[in-house]
Order: structure tokens, then C-alpha cells, then sequence
């Protein structure tokens, strides 16, 4: 008898487990295009099961899901630039959180890439540098084969040393690398889709220094008189850039009363390392857009997050880890979803 | 030898406006931005028939140039208007990495180039920008020569895939190309026969060029002039063809000699049949305040010192 109910304790907590597995399987995204493929919005599981309980577990092994990938792209940012012994691990590691947020929880949009990006949420990397974290999260998210991150600014690869159009990659739209160019593209990107009727988003994403070019501020300006609000423009404030810091290369003020003075709406993420936090404001941000007012999201980010001996410091902006060093930095980035 | 007839001046940069204004109705993918200078690139007409696809972006012409890239993205195909010192020199690096690199197709359309701006001196009077727009790889690049090949100039771009820069100016000059004429990008026109001397210009100066053939002809040199609107890519067959039959050439343009479509032919004739060559440019210096007609004369862009180097590159001939 008592063997018998052990033996049906065993089976109860294998199905449980199962069905935990299952879940977890099923509610992660990758990308949320592909998953509104493989499992419909009538799937039965979400029949049969109490809807908070399953919103709860979806959320949960979502923010799971973006921490795993958040760890695994920071492996590809360091060995990346190991490999070459060249490249930005700095900016790159400080806006992992962002990156994959965006691209696995936030974008409406399709690894089976198309330039015009018709009805899709679009994302701009103004300041190209940190093409590491910007190649590996669009390799997870399917635009091409992981095994790619390999050449990255090797001779012949589709992976330059800032990212491009001209090698075919996908998942990139413009060249970026020289400075102050990105907040315009995105303003006519955004006017485009305006004209065509499309509603979905625009995303850019700028270094702080990089607020430094007057470009950027002719592109703020036109912005909110033209009442571009269907542009969402992130500012990653690490307070650092090639020569020192923010503060001691050219002071920036307050970036929030700068943006407000031209007109857009600012909404602040504290902890840009936190990925609560960065869907908190990002999904934020969202809500404010499509009010005639541009959207601003000043991200507070640590420079070199996830690799302590890299963090909060100008030094590692453009500069590769030698062999110990990506050894560290590999050990304080567990392997979660396969190394390329 | 056949001869042209100006039907009545008239400034290239209405041709422009005309282009514009036609394409509003016909394409309705064109959109066109303009950084503060509406009345002068003659955008006006399309600005006010189609207020939703006309961008005023204020004097911020990187900006301009940026946005334009990004409208492509959607399938878009903006025309920008400003001078063409503003055009280029003032935003190299915004049309080299967002246009040009990233191959979006935004038609960079410039005026009030060269000498013949005028009054307002060298700060606006660009005459390196053909050089600044030949190096930048895939991109087309066009320098029309009166009202109407403007106009024809306008409307092809816009069935062109690929970056451009369209060039043309602020006085009012000969009309004498066919009205509603065919425009083939990289396609020479050959405006005249001849035997003795090639002449091949762009821009003002082929007008200038037909006019030096009449007074050569009058001496009895039988002049084949040559319209070369499309600087890049160079119609090399229609040169090299020319040059074998007249066996010397002399290139005429409102730009400075280096970096511009005469330093494009000296090297497809030296890659492919080395011949004489006389420059009729600018010399390698800035521009100053005058008339157009005092400018041209004063740095030598007209259809007399065309006359003069078609004669000294004759004496050349080996």
C-alpha cells in the first residue's frame, strides 16, 4: 500500500515536472514571431490551464529566458572580440539587457529579413561600435546562423568591424559607426511609415558621448516640431566614452531638461542592467508614443556590465580581453544557450 | 555642321522644379526635402501639391541627408534640395555612410553649383563637388546642361535604383535641348560631328562648347562636340570612339580641373588611347563675387577659351 503511493507521488511530481518543461519550452520567445507560428493563440494548453496561473508562468519563464540570453550574448561579445583581438566590448556588454529586450520582448519583427521592413517594428544601432551585442542578439533571434559570429571583422565576413549593409547582412538597415547619424535615419524611417499608413515603431539607440555631434540635435529639433511619434530613442548614459568620461571629455548637463527643453517626452530607466527594469521602460515608453511627441528613453547603463574587472570604466570601450581575461569573463557568464 | 537653336533662356534649376513638380503627380513614392531654400531650388510647386510628401527640415542639411536615407526604408525615393556646396562638402559624411554605403536610393539634387551663382562669392560657390560625389562608389553622377535636359534629367533619376547626385544652376541659360527629350543616364550625347578636335563639356558649358564649334568651323576646324551629362558613369565608348577620329580633345566644365570630368576622361584616354588633352576649368582655385558672365570670363569657362584650347590641342597632334 505505502509502496503503491509512493510510486503514484513519483508519477504526480514526474507529470508535474513535465508539464513544468512543457511550459517552459513553450512559453519562452526566442522571438515572438516565430513563436505565433509554432503555437497559435487557440493552443489548447491555453484551454486547460487557469489564465493567471499561465500568464505567471509565461512571465516568468520569459524574464528567465532573456537573463539566459542575456548571459550567453555577453560570452559572444568577449569572444567575439577576443577571437579578433579588436572591437568594443565596453558599450556592448553595458547594453546587452537593452538589445535582447527589445529584439526577444519588445519588436514586432521578422528574422526572414526584408529592407523596407513594411509593418515591422524597426531597430537602428546609431552608435555602431557596439556591433558585438548587436550581431549576437540578431544571431539568436534567427537572422542568421550563430556559427557567423565567427568572422566577425575578419576579412570577407558579412560581420565589418561596425555594421553594414553592403556585405547583405540581415537584420541591418544602414550603416552606422561614424557618430550622430542614427536619430535621423530613424526620423525617416518613422516618417516613412507614417506615409505608409504603417503603425508599427521605430527604436534607435545612441551612445551618450555620441549626443556630443550637433547632428543630434538637429534631428531633436526636427523631431518633435514634426511630431515624429512613432520614434522611440534610447540614450545609453554610461557616462563614459574613448577618452574619459562624459564629465571630463565634454559635460552632457542634464540630458533629461536637454531633451525636454526640445520638445520630446523622457522617461528614465535607473537600472539599464536590470531586465526588468529596461521592459518596464521601454514598454513605458511605448505607452507615451503616438501623442505628437517624440520619446526618449535615457538608459542608465554601467559600461562593461557582467565582466566585473571591465565595469563602470573608459578603458574597456575599445579594447580586447587577452586569454586570462576572456577565461574571467567567460566564468561570470555561464554558457546557457551553446557557444557558436 | 549641325547647329542648335536656343529657344529662350531659362535657369536649369526650373527644370528641376518642373521634373519635380511632374513626378508629384506620377510617382507617388517621391518625396522630396528641402533645408530652407524652397524658392530657390524651385520645389514650390511640388511643395504645394503635395504637402504631405514635402519635408522642410530648416537649415540642418545633415539632418536632411540622414532623413532622406532613412525614408528609403519603406520604399520611399526623396529628392533633397539645397545648393550644392550644402549638398556635399558640408555633408560628405552623411551621404558616404548613409546613402552611398548603406546604397539607398535618395536623389541628391544640387544647384546654384559653380561660378555662375554669382554675387554671393566662393563660400557658395562649390567647384569640387563633381570630385566629391565621382569618388563615392555606386554613386551616379549628373551634371545637365539647360532647362529641358534637366527636366528629362529629373523624371529618369527617379526610375534609377541607387544613389544620384543631379547638378545643375542658378542663371538662366540657352534652352536648345528637345523639349520632353529621352534621358539616358551614362549615355553621351554627341551634339555635333567632326573630324579635327573633340570637344565633350557638362553642365553650362556645353552651350559654351557649340558655340566655340561655330566660331572653330568658321575657321574652317571641323569641331564633334560632345554632351556629357552623366560624369559617372562615363560613356568611355563614345570618347575613345571620338578621339580616334579626331585624335585630340579638350573637356570643358564649370568645376575645378581636378576631380572633375576632365581628370574622368585624361584617365580612360591614358587606360585606353592616350591623346592630347586641354582643360577648360577652373584652376585650381576658390570662386569670388560678379556676375556670371564676369565669373566665366574672368576664369576662362566660356566658348572663347574653348576656341583657343581646341586650337593649341590641334597643334599637339602628333
Amino acid at each position: 500500500m505505502i509502496l503503491i503511493l509512493i510510486l503514484i507521488l513519483i508519477l504526480i511530481l514526474i507529470l508535474i515536472l513535465i508539464l513544468i518543461l512543457i511550459l517552459s519550452k513553450l512559453f519562452t520567445k526566442p522571438c515572438k514571431s516565430l513563436i505565433n507560428q509554432n503555437l497559435g493563440k487557440s493552443h489548447w494548453l491555453r484551454n486547460y490551464l487557469p489564465l493567471q496561473l499561465l500568464t505567471n508562468f509565461q512571465e516568468m519563464a520569459d524574464i528567465q529566458h532573456l537573463k539566459d540570453l542575456v548571459s550567453q550574448v555577453r560570452r559572444d561579445i568577449v569572444r567575439q572580440v577576443h577571437a579578433v583581438n579588436s572591437g568594443h566590448p565596453g558599450g556592448s556588454l553595458g547594453c546587452t539587457e537593452f538589445i535582447v529586450a527589445l529584439y526577444n520582448e519588445i519588436m514586432d519583427h521578422d528574422p526572414s529579413f526584408q529592407m523596407d521592413g513594411k509593418n515591422q517594428d524597426l531597430f537602428f544601432l546609431s552608435n555602431g561600435h557596439i556591433s558585438p551585442v548587436f550581431y549576437s542578439v540578431l544571431a539568436h533571434a534567427g537572422y542568421f546562423p550563430k556559427e557567423e559570429l565567427n568572422t566577425f571583422r575578419k576579412l570577407n565576413s558579412r560581420l565589418q568591424g561596425h555594421p553594414t549593409t553592403h556585405e547583405g547582412l540581415p537584420g541591418v538597415r544602414i550603416a552606422s559607426g561614424s557618430l550622430g547619424q542614427g536619430m535621423s535615419v530613424g526620423i525617416g524611417a518613422a516618417l516613412t511609415k507614417k506615409l505608409n499608413g504603417d503603425d508599427k515603431t521605430v527604436f534607435t539607440l545612441h551612445g551618450d558621448g555620441e549626443l556630443q555631434e550637433g547632428q543630434i540635435w538637429e534631428a531633436a529639433m526636427y523631431a518633435s516640431a514634426n511630431h515624429v511619434d512613432n520614434l522611440i530613442a534610447t540614450i545609453d548614459v554610461n557616462g563614459q566614452q574613448i577618452d574619459g568620461s562624459t564629465d571630463t571629455v565634454l559635460t552632457l548637463g542634464d540630458l533629461r531638461k536637454k531633451f525636454e527643453a526640445f520638445g520630446w517626452n523622457v522617461v528614465t530607466v535607473s537600472k539599464g542592467n536590470d531586465m526588468e527594469s529596461v521592459i518596464a521602460g521601454i514598454k513605458e515608453a511605448i505607452s507615451l508614443s503616438r501623442k505628437r511627441t517624440p520619446i526618449c528613453i535615457l538608459l542608465h547603463t554601467v559600461m562593461g556590465h557582467g565582466v566585473d574587472f571591465m565595469m563602470g570604466s573608459h578603458e574597456w570601450h575599445g579594447i580586447a580581453p587577452n586569454d586570462e581575461q576572456l577565461a574571467e569573463a567567460l566564468k561570470q557568464n555561464p554558457e546557457t544557450l551553446g557557444d557558436y | 555642321m549641325k547647329t542648335y537653336t536656343n529657344t529662350g533662356n531659362k535657369d536649369t534649376r526650373s527644370g528641376f522644379g518642373a521634373g519635380l513638380e511632374e513626378l508629384g503627380n506620377s510617382n507617388e513614392n517621391v518625396v522630396a526635402l528641402c533645408a530652407d531654400l524652397t524658392g530657390s531650388l524651385k520645389m514650390n510647386a511640388f511643395a504645394d501639391a503635395h504637402p504631405d510628401r514635402f519635408f522642410q527640415v530648416g537649415i540642418a542639411e545633415a539632418n536632411m541627408m540622414s532623413i532622406a536615407a532613412g525614408m528609403t526604408i519603406g520604399g520611399k525615393i526623396p529628392f533633397t534640395g539645397t545648393f550644392a556646396n550644402f549638398s556635399t562638402g558640408r555633408v560628405y559624411d552623411q551621404i558616404r555612410q548613409s546613402i552611398a554605403y548603406s546604397d539607398k536610393n535618395v536623389k541628391i539634387c544640387a544647384s546654384h553649383s559653380g561660378l555662375t551663382l554669382g554675387e554671393d562669392g566662393a563660400t557658395h560657390q562649390i567647384l569640387e563637388d563633381i570630385g566629391l560625389m565621382k569618388m563615392l562608389p555606386g554613386m551616379t553622377v549628373i551634371n545637365t546642361c539647360d532647362f529641358n535636359q534637366t527636366k528629362a534629367a529629373t523624371l529618369a533619376i527617379a526610375d534609377h535604383h541607387g544613389p544620384v547626385y543631379l547638378r545643375f544652376g542658378r542663371p538662366k541659360v540657352a534652352n536648345f535641348t528637345p523639349e520632353n527629350g529621352e534621358f539616358k543616364i551614362g549615355k553621351a550625347v554627341i551634339l555635333t560631328e567632326g573630324t579635327d578636335v573633340t570637344i565633350v563639356a557638362t553642365g553650362h558649358l556645353v552651350w559654351e562648347a557649340l558655340e566655340a564649334a561655330k566660331a572653330l568651323n568658321e575657321k574652317g576646324i571641323s569641331a564633334e562636340v560632345i554632351n556629357i551629362h552623366t560624369i559617372k558613369p562615363l560613356d568611355e565608348e563614345a570618347i575613345i570612339n571620338s578621339v580616334k577620329k579626331t585624335g585630340c580633345i579638350v573637356t570643358a566644365e564649370e568645376h575645378n580641373y581636378m576631380g572633375g570630368l576632365g581628370e574622368s576622361v585624361a584617365r580612360t584616354l591614358a587606360q585606353h588611347t592616350p591623346t592630347p588633352q586641354e582643360f577648360v576649368a577652373t584652376q585650381d582655385t576658390f570662386g569670388e563675387s560678379g556676375t556670371p558672365e564676369q565669373l566665366l570670363e574672368k576664369y576662362g569657362l566660356n566658348a572663347e577659351n574653348i576656341t583657343l584650347k581646341a586650337e593649341a590641342v590641334i597643334k599637339r597632334k602628333k
